[in-house]
């Protein structure tokens, strides 16, 4: 990478009050308010947000892909964790 | 030896991932030719509607209404950000933004050869938007379903832009086709000259397209040149044909057997001379990209430079 290039950002938007925001794409910016600025014109130019954050790409830590298995495996055998594991009978109502 | 067959199942695995239409995302594992392919393919995808600007933008500042200038500017800007979202999916495969700049600038890098030719009437606006944008939407609705995450994710936005691209171009041909006899001429002489052309975005025919097995197979393609080219013909006849113009090409004709229009053959050695950077405005095109990018070195210094100053003397405020 060149000196000159600026750095990368994450985008994330709220498309409307009430939402979580989500990833939407990236872009570069000299800092961060340019990259609201840019984020608005490249992902908001149809009122797809009410709200953006940016983090810089580089302060992103992420969970490791070749370790997905074994990292996400011990969810997998926990079923009881969910409602539709028990059995409700049936005059039993609002549960 | 074990490395080797390591990779050999790791290679498998990817293609079954892929065969049961999973996405790859960027830190997963991925064989370095379908990296390379995608890095090409999603950086000239990205030139190509950054390009594709300059022959619109040529016909901002001369639309014939306030309403038409309006919309052409929203248009261009659209296809800006299409090009935006696409440098930055490339960049997720580990391209530098510099260097896929500096690949088109020094020719390396290739862009959609139908940017070379010149945008010479108010016509070409509605045969850009009817004809360009729709033969793009063909090429792009199915890559939607890539396998290739960030690509796919930045198809769908593009895609959802693009319809409104095809259809202010096909007004402003039903306008001129409805209007003066001049307006209709002009229609019709603009259909003549970006007909062929248009054809010939979707490549070389697929005898002479060889890599397209394996991109298919990496469903970083999804349907052949020659299959695209004639959905597009199927689709754009009739809609010549509402507008009261013709398809310069006198074996256009519906064949009632195959159920779909027969076309003549794309004049293939215009198509290679133009790849090969003899069109009417390839110079041109990669000129104004140039000075674009050289004359604005110096605002990407300066905000760099500002950025570091107020960083800077933030970090001496906290410091006091
Ligand atoms: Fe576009
Ligand atoms: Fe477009």
């Amino acid at each position: 990478m060149n000196q000159s290039e600026w750095p990368l950002w994450e985008v994330f938007i709220r498309s409307k009050q009430g939402l979580d925001h989500k990833h939407v794409g990236s872009l570069h910016a000299a800092d961060a308010t340019m990259a609201v600025q840019n984020a608005r014109d490249v992902y908001t130019r149809r009122l797809e947000g009410v709200s953006i954050w940016v983090v810089e790409s580089t302060h992103i830590h992420a969970s490791n892909p070749d370790e997905a298995a074994e990292f996400f495996d011990p969810a997998a055998d926990k079923v009881y964790r969910h409602p539709t594991f028990y059995t409700v009978p049936d005059s039993i109502k609002h549960m | 030896m074990e490395t080797l067959e390591k990779d050999l199942s790791r290679d498998d695995q990817f293609q079954a991932r892929i065969d049961a239409d999973v996405r790859i995302e960027p830190k997963d594992w991925m064989p370095d030719a379908y990296r390379k392919t995608l890095i090409r393919q999603i950086s000239q995808h990205a030139h190509s509607e950054i390009v594709g600007m300059l022959p619109e933008g040529n016909w901002i500042t001369r639309a014939p209404s306030l309403k038409r200038k309006a919309i052409l500017l929203a248009k261009v800007q659209d296809e800006a950000g299409h090009g935006l979202y696409l440098y930055s999916a490339a960049e997720t495969l580990g391209a530098s933004r510099d260097q896929m700049l500096a690949d088109l600038h020094s020719g390396k890098a290739k862009y959609s050869s139908i940017f070379n030719y010149p945008t010479l009437s108010w016509a070409d606006m509605g045969c850009v938007g009817w004809l360009v944008d729709g033969a793009a939407i063909l090429n792009q609705v199915p890559l939607c379903r890539t396998s290739y995450g960030p690509y796919a994710r930045a198809m769908v936005r593009v895609c959802k832009e693009e319809s409104f691209h095809q259809r202010q171009g096909f007004e402003i041909m039903q306008t001129l086709a409805a209007g003066a006899p001049a307006q209709r001429e002009m229609a019709q002489e603009a259909l003549n000259r970006w007909w062929w052309p248009t054809l010939m975005m979707f490549g070389p025919k697929d005898s002479e397209s060889p890599n397209t097995e394996q991109s298919m197979k990496w469903r970083i393609k999804r349907f052949t040149n020659d299959e695209l080219r004639q959905k597009f013909v199927d689709m754009m006849v009739p809609q010549a044909e509402f507008l009261g113009l013709t398809v310069p090409d006198e074996k256009a004709q519906w064949n009632e057997a195959r159920q779909a229009y027969d076309f003549g053959e794309v004049d293939w050695d215009e198509f290679w001379s133009v790849v090969k950077g003899n069109g009417l405005c390839n110079h041109d095109r990669l000129q104004a990209r140039v000075q674009a990018h050289e004359e604005g070195a110096w605002v990407r210094e300066a905000a760099l430079a500002h950025a570091a100053k107020r960083a800077a003397r933030e970090a001496a405020a906290v410091a006091v």
